[in-house]
């Protein structure tokens, strides 16, 4: 990625024009994060605190030994990995093992950002790279919620929170199943106001799909984020949700039921959004946004998994760069020449 | 172009396939039986004796019979004599083991196509004596297996727990699914060649201490 | 450099006689090596499927002391294979216990899971009207996920005794009464339910499927044609 003068040293979301200082912009984004980080703490207490701070921790930890072990000027101070690790937090289940949570922290910013160069080389999203990682290693941790405003979540932690380092985590014996998981294998389908406020189980921060796309707007308002990539994931998904939902009820589920359940809201705002990994055109993040929405709703309609929002990310940034090619004009040539062959 | 067999020269030929020219940690070569079948310790060594086997014992035909195979022929013998091993290996293992073989499937056969044996052909024992290619042969083999061994071991270590079926791990240890998965070939193979990598470059640098001040 | 093209040099045409040497020779010793090994090991690979195959009927039919294979003929009924174990078609294998009674049918069958193709093998037993065994042959499900098809001992217990009773349908033939169907964990309440596998949903919906599909087409029929099975002597 060049750094022209102007671009700041910021890894992931919001989009960034220039005009801000590295400091207001993360302090936005943390102000845009707080309310969904604070409904998770509410809505599933304990739990929920202890696996955000471990995994701001753990990134943080990792992203010291990196610069330590490669010998380049310590990057802990510009807040970039604090963001990292709280989105990644965000998208773990409520009751993660504490261990799994660290492993997945440095798989994130290990995996995902240092050894591809560190700041601003990496080509995918490092928090999802994190729990990419914790999904095909800890598959049934990874699918295990706990259900949402349990009636102790202030007072204890969940069992298997404090699994000892690489020990098994018994889940407990009642495990709730997401909408999404509900509707795919069971056919039931969750009230959209539930999933709109997160009264629902699911990771630890993508139930209230108000309050992210609350904290969305606040960005997009004062200009510190992309408005295109969201508006363009979100329309694919309640685009296509809504021809198949009109072409056959029963089969398909409604679009607002797509848009609020899962991932997709939290995703859309702050995940497909790192600066590094999508395009830099307009029209690329146009491609780029609708491309992604439109693999999480084949994901999620005919393939195996409930959720894909993580994989279609992923996949997106994979395809940026080619998309960023596919778009730019010729160097020295207006684009109506390039169609003159 | 007869190498003379000398001990010296032998014992050399016999080493560099398990350090210096080592097929998969420093050629790179046989990605695909080496990333595919090292879920286990198990599958990994039988994987690694099979192409040792069929290494060596292709190396040695080919390497008597190179000066009456043309020029213009001589891939099609290799590979024919290739292939005949294999489905040697192939049969053999269906003899000792049906649950073996199913374990390793299709990638028995693919041996034929392992660049390793086909380019120890064409680069070694069509050009030396017996001797000296069941030497450049064992030494391959025996490093292609050990590298397949040690992804397998850490493969099947952390991702199940055991060893060669044997727990090794506390009965609470969770095991690392991802690391069964070909992904964890994938992230094995890359921390093996992290570690190799690194004891190269100290190494290069005890020997040459003088290149350390070459600024980078 | 002469203004005239260059005279073609014609290469000197390959050695027909030592390239036809080399290729013969090699093939007929390739050729000698292979039939000697398969010669060498047929025997052995022989007993070993057949041992294999023995020990997974044996599983399936928990009562079942000795094992025969039988085909199924176009024109709808069944035959001992016999000797000839390499004739082709689709097959059972009937288990007998001690006394030379039938206890039961291992039947194979296959379809898609979460991974790719599973196999299974499972066992029917025609005085209970039930399956009473099931074992996975062959799956690459998603280690300890998708693989408690065969690691779960819960979920295999549900195949000790599954109903797969038959029913005269509309037009006379026999089917099976209730199909096989997996349920939710822990929510199984009828004999012919597979209680599910939290966190593995598809892989346990993929083997209700196989043996649902499986079980409407073989049970009706080796229902009909119990006879075949009856061993002639003892």
């Amino acid at each position: 990625m060049p750094s022209a003068p102007g671009t700041l040293e910021i890894r992931t979301s919001p989009h960034v024009l220039s005009g801000y200082s590295v400091d207001t912009i993360m302090f936005n984004v943390v102000l845009a994060l707080l309310p969904t980080a604070a409904f998770a703490v509410w809505a599933f207490g304990l739990a929920a605190l202890v696996t955000l701070t471990a995994a701001v921790a753990s990134c943080l930890a990792a992203e010291w030994l990196a610069c330590k072990s490669s010998g380049s000027p310590s990057t802990l101070g510009d807040g970039s990995v604090v963001i990292t690790g709280l989105l990644y937090g965000l998208t773990l289940p409520p009751a993660c093992p504490l261990w799994i949570t660290a492993v997945g922290g440095f798989a994130a910013v290990g995996l995902g950002k240092a050894l591809f160069g560190g700041l601003g080389q990496n080509p995918f999203n490092p928090a999802l790279v994190g729990r990419a990682f914790l999904q095909a290693a800890f598959p049934v941790t990874m699918t295990t919620f706990t259900p949402a405003f349990g009636a102790e979540r202030f007072t204890t932690l969940p069992g298997t929170s404090l699994a000892p380092p690489f020990g098994r985590a018994e889940p407990d014996a009642f495990s709730g199943a997401t909408p999404l998981a509900a509707w795919k294998f069971d056919g039931e389908l969750a009230q959209t106001s539930d999933l709109a406020f997160g009264l629902v189980g699911g990771s630890t921060g993508e139930t209230c799909a108000l309050l992210i796309a609350v904290g969305g707007l606040y960005l997009i308002a004062r200009n510190m984020m992309s408005w295109r990539i969201p508006a363009a994931m979100l329309g694919a998904v309640a685009l296509a949700s809504a021809a198949l939902h009109v072409w056959a009820p029963e089969a398909y589920a409604p679009p607002l039921f797509m848009l609020f359940s899962g991932g997709l809201m939290l995703g859309a705002v702050f995940m497909a959004t790192d600066m590094v990994a999508s395009p830099m055109t307009h029209t690329g993040c146009w491609i780029y946004g609708a491309l992604i929405g439109a693999v999480v709703v084949v994901i999620r309609i005919w393939g195996a998994m409930p959720e894909g929002v993580m994989y279609a990310i992923l996949l997106g940034n994979a395809a940026s760069p080619l998309i960023d090619r596919l778009v730019q004009p010729g160097v020295f040539a207006p684009p109506a020449a390039e169609s003159a062959r | 172009m007869e190498a003379p067999d000398t001990t010296a020269m032998g014992a050399e030929e016999f080493w560099k396939g398990l350090w210096k020219e080592n097929p998969v940690f420093v050629q790179v070569l046989g990605m695909c039986p080496a990333l595919a079948v090292s879920n286990t310790a198990r599958n990994a060594l039988a994987m690694g004796l099979a192409t040792l086997f069929v290494l060596t014992a292709s190396n040695a035909v080919i390497s008597l019979v190179r000066h009456v195979v043309p020029k213009q022929v001589r891939i099609a013998t290799y590979i024919l004599v290739i292939a005949t091993f294999v489905t040697l290996v192939d049969m053999g293992i269906q003899a000792i083991s049906l649950d073996l073989h199913k374990a390793l499937g299709a990638f028995i056969s693919l041996i034929v196509a392992n660049c390793l044996i086909l380019g120890r052909a064409e680069a070694f024992a069509s050009r030396h004596g017996l001797g000296a290619s069941l030497l450049d042969a064992l030494g391959m083999g025996a490093g292609f297996t050990v590298a397949l061994l040690s992804l397998g071991a850490v493969r099947e270590i952390l991702g199940a727990g055991t060893l060669f079926g044997l727990p090794v791990l506390p009965a609470a240890f969770e095991p690392w699914v991802v690391m069964l998965l070909p992904s964890g070939g994938f992230l094995t193979l890359a921390g093996w060649l992290l570690v190799f990598n690194a004891f190269e470059q100290r190494r290069a640098r005890a020997s040459a201490p003088e290149a350390r001040e070459v600024p980078g | 450099m002469s203004a005239q093209p260059a005279p073609i040099v014609a290469e000197p045409p390959p050695p027909t006689w030592p390239m036809l040497r080399a290729m013969v020779g090699v093939g007929l010793l390739c050729g000698i090596l292979i039939a000697t090994t398969f010669l060498a090991t047929r025997p052995t690979i022989e007993r070993n499927q057949a041992e294999a195959l023995q020990r997974a009927v044996f599983d399936v039919i928990p009562k079942a002391r000795s094992s025969e294979t039988y085909l199924w003929l176009e024109e709808g009924r069944f035959e001992a294979v016999g000797e000839d174990a390499r004739r082709e078609g689709p097959r059972v294998h009937a288990g007998y216990d001690a006394e030379g009674r039938l206890v039961g049918v291992a039947i194979e069958a296959s379809g898609m899971g979460y991974q790719d193709v599973i196999r299974v093998l499972y066992g029917y037993a025609p005085d209970a009207a039930a399956v009473v065994g099931m074992r996975v042959l062959e799956s690459r499900e998603t280690p300890g996920l998708g693989d408690r098809i065969e690691t779960d001992a819960a979920f295999v217990a549900n195949f000790e005794a599954l109903d797969v009773s038959l029913e005269p349908a509309a037009d006379g033939a026999m089917r099976i009464a209730h199909p096989i169907e997996a349920v939710k964990s822990g929510s199984k309440q009828n004999p012919w339910e597979i209680d599910g596998i939290t966190g593995a949903t598809i892989s346990a919906q993929a083997i209700a499927n196989i043996l649902r599909r499986s079980s409407s087409d073989w049970i009706p029929r080796i229902q009909q044609r119990l006879d075949d099975f009856q061993r002639g002597e003892s």
